[in-house]
């Protein structure tokens, strides 16, 4: 696939994969194998139809392709840019045991923005079944239930306390890896379907999940809140000015544009020298705006190795080719403050100790161990933590909704939480995972919810093929007619 | 949640200002100590402002605020009755704690006033004495003496030129209390950090509760960013989900002023851009006045 040039690219915000043109997509389909007992179908969480997609590429059928994706997958054009297709459907693909494997991600990247660009949409007639249904969080879990429900015949209204839609997609991910036109059209067809979205909402606070079954009348609510409360090492120094969150630094920079200050009013903490703690999506994600945002020189910390990096292979790849500098094996143990006695209260650098690997933790990846005698410092302006998140707590506080001992929702196997007719999922019940697990997640959800409301028949004897998405036997299938 | 219109304003000096807005929903959902962020524009940035007054019954919000910088600036200038704010969005934080304290004094220090009032009228409708105690820096800067007067026992102004009530800081205020009541259950300080630190200091050798309202940088205010994070001893905690109350003996305040001023320069460089924007603005109207008003004579000529 066409990328823009490493050096070009690292100081501008504008997409780094180009996107296949229809040649290099044909010629990408035509390797599959179109395998009889396919894997890769197992090895997507949403289970798209992946040969068949394929299939109808070569056959030049591009508006099938994009109708067997959307059966299962509303939001091809994010999918295919931002899942780790390496652990999942590209990871089991059978030319991979051999060669490079199909681009699936790719391909449905491709089918995505084709239908973007075309204006398709498998919007159904859908017939109001007279439920009612809250969403709270309008990230990739809130937006998948969202479309289920929808779909199912619910009135849907999904309630966001940013000023616009979109969750982790928006004030996360950057436009180089996934522009901001993309999720507003996705999120044009879940309007298109009839989900209502509501900004500047607080829920727990504005009203609570009990007002919302009580008073509002509300059937159901799913909880889509995402993780957040960044966690921190714990290690001197962090109240310095320069250390932040990656989600502090990429909210500023993605959703409140301040990489376009002082157009925008939202400023930037700025850096000649950036580290950023951390080896995953976020972690990268953190590094690459810095790149753009003018830094020197960007540093990644990482107390594993490479092998160990949870980021996702092309971004990882994408990051090396950009310049940022990779300390693996090593762990911050002190930030250090000015000159000046710390009076200005600014980062001057960061000393660190490197690590060996150790047995196996509980994670079942290799536990570093600090090899002592080895610190060692490095000079920086910024500092950026991207370890990870802990479980947001307004929910918690304003509800009576079991937590676990972490502060995460607690759900049974149908992501039904304590209380009846609320179901949760994405990052807010695992802790932070990946976009199309979360996007998993809600369309559980939403069968759950689905089976709670009465609208969901699993003893259905029909033959019939799923429709729309949606298994015939949740009854309400019956009502769906294309448009 | 689309339409937050202005429905009242009204000006208590050249720099302070109030808006009350409409928001039914949240006029019935806040409570003392909560506050909202706010962005005026698309173009903006998110401000958290303190929820300095509530009706429940008119479906409104007043807000209390100080033009220092870009922002408040802008908004004094935008603000009107009858225009709307771009964004808004709360009740946020955790209300404060109302305790059963029978003897409260609420010390309040210029713009803290107004976050402090909801807390002093909680306070009296739950039975307890409650002594105000207000600062400024004189006498042409007091507002809302009124509200205060009609639910304090007790009200002592204090401005720092004596123009007004007692002369220093409110922390002469506080001690003249101490000094006059010796059963103060629980102090209420809301104001510039240096103020809080102060009303802290007042009370820790008298052993007497101290809550202070913090007002650190803030993004979201959600508790996803950690951008307002204080030290609490040795504990971190976020301002927006886990306070903004906090026992004032336990702050470390020097910490959050340090914090405070992270973004100095840039806060001046996004003035002079607006405050040059704002000029240019002013040259273009003018001269296409100038323009403008020969124009319908020569229209009627042709």
């Amino acid at each position: 696939m066409p990328e823009r040039d490493p050096k070009e690219r690292a100081r501008s915000f504008q997409e780094v994969a180009c996107g296949y043109q229809p040649e290099h997509a044909l010629r990408e389909a035509e390797r599959c194998l179109l395998c009889p007992d396919p894997k890769c179908i197992e090895g997507c969480p949403v289970s798209i139809d992946i040969p068949e997609f394929i299939r109808r590429i070569t056959a030049k059928d591009y508006r099938g392709a994009y109708d067997t994706i959307a059966a299962t997958n509303l939001l091809p054009a994010i999918c295919g840019r931002v899942c780790p297709q390496e652990s999942q459907c590209e990871g089991v693909c059978t030319v991979g045991e051999s060669l490079e494997p199909v681009a699936i991600g790719r391909l449905e990247r491709w089918v995505g923005d084709l239908a973007l660009a075309e204006g398709w949409s498998s919007a159904p007639y859908i017939e109001p079944n007279g439920y009612r249904v809250g969403i709270v969080g309008s990230g990739p879990a809130g937006m998948a239930c969202a479309a289920d429900m929808a779909k199912a015949g619910c009135d849907v209204t999904v309630y966001e306390a940013f000023q616009e839609p979109g969750g982790v997609l928006k004030y996360g991910i950057p436009d180089f890896r996934l522009p901001n036109p993309v999720i507003d059209a996705e999120i044009e067809n879940l309007r298109k379907l009839g989900v209502k979205f509501e900004c500047n909402t607080l829920v727990g606070r504005l009203f609570t999940l009990s007002d919302m079954l009580d008073e509002m009348g509300y059937h159901a609510v799913f909880i889509g809140t995402g993780a957040g409360y960044p966690s921190m090492m714990g290690i001197p120094g962090e109240s310095l000015n320069g250390v932040l969150s990656a989600n502090e630094l990429l909210t500023r920079c993605n959703l409140m544009r301040a990489r376009d200050f002082p157009k925008y009013d939202t400023p930037l903490p700025a850096g000649k020298r950036v580290a950023v703690i951390g080896s995953g999506n976020t972690a990268m994600d953190a590094r690459r705006v810095s790149l753009r945002l003018g830094a020197e020189k960007v540093t990644c910390i990482y107390r594993r190795s490479r092998a160990e990096s949870p980021a996702r292979a092309e971004e990882l790849h994408h990051a090396e080719e950009e310049g940022i500098e990779f300390h693996w094996l090593t762990s911050p143990i002190e930030i250090l403050g000015d000159a000046d006695g710390g009076k200005a209260g600014n980062v001057r650098g960061m000393r660190c100790i490197r690590m060996a690997l150790g047995e196996p933790d509980s994670s079942g990846r290799p536990r570093p161990v600090p090899m002592p005698g080895s610190e060692f410092e490095v000079a920086t302006d910024i500092v950026v933590y991207a370890i990870g998140t802990n479980a947001n707590p307004i929910i918690g506080q304003t509800s009576k909704l079991s937590l676990n001992k972490r502060g995460y929702i607690e759900t049974d196997e149908n992501l039904a939480t304590s209380m009846a007719g609320v179901y949760a999922g994405g990052d807010i019940v695992t802790g932070a995972a990946t976009v199309i697990e979360a996007m998993g997640a809600g369309r559980r959800a939403a069968r759950s919810m689905k089976k709670y409301l009465g609208i969901y028949q699993e003893d259905s004897d029909s033959k019939a093929e799923r429709l729309f998405g949606i298994p015939v036997y949740e009854h309400n299938f019956a009502r769906l007619r294309a448009a | 949640m689309s339409n937050f219109e202005l429905v009242k304003r009204e000006d208590f000096s050249d720099v302070t200002y109030l808006l009350e807005v409409r928001h039914p929903m949240m006029a019935k959902a806040a409570h003392p100590g909560q506050f909202v962020i706010v962005m005026l524009h698309e173009h903006g940035e998110r401000i958290p402002l303190t929820i300095a007054d509530f009706d429940r019954n008119k479906g409104t919000i007043t807000l209390v605020i100080q033009a220092v910088g870009k922002t408040t600036r802008e908004m004094q200038q935008a603000c009107q009755v009858g225009t709307s704010l771009y964004a808004m969005v709360g009740p946020m934080g955790i209300p404060s704690p109302i305790s059963h304290a029978k003897k409260v004094v609420c010390v309040g220090g210029g713009l803290g006033v107004a976050p402090v009032f909801p807390q002093a009228r909680a306070f009296k409708e739950a039975g307890a004495y409650v002594i105000g105690v207000l600062g400024f820096r004189n006498k042409s800067l007091v507002f809302w003496e009124d509200k205060f007067r009609a639910c304090c026992d007790e009200f002592i102004v204090c401005t720092d030129d004596g123009s007004a009530g007692i002369k220093g800081l409110v922390t002469e205020g506080i001690k003249q209390a101490i000094s006059k009541h010796t059963d103060i259950d629980e102090v209420v300080a809301i104001g510039p950090p240096i103020m809080m630190k102060g009303c802290a200091e007042a009370t820790r050798p008298h052993n007497i509760k101290t809550m202070v309202s913090l007002n650190p940088l803030m993004v979201d205010g959600t508790g996803m960013c950690g951008g307002c994070r204080v030290k609490l001893g040795d504990k971190v905690k976020f301002a927006c989900v886990d306070g903004p109350d906090f026992d004032g003996h336990l702050v470390d305040f020097d910490d959050l002023m340090t914090r405070l001023r992270r973004y100095t320069k840039e806060e001046r460089m996004a003035m002079d851009h607006w405050e040059k924007n704002c000029r240019m603005q002013k040259q273009i109207e003018s001269a296409s006045a100038a323009l403008a008003s020969p124009a319908p004579a020569s229209a009627a000529k042709r």
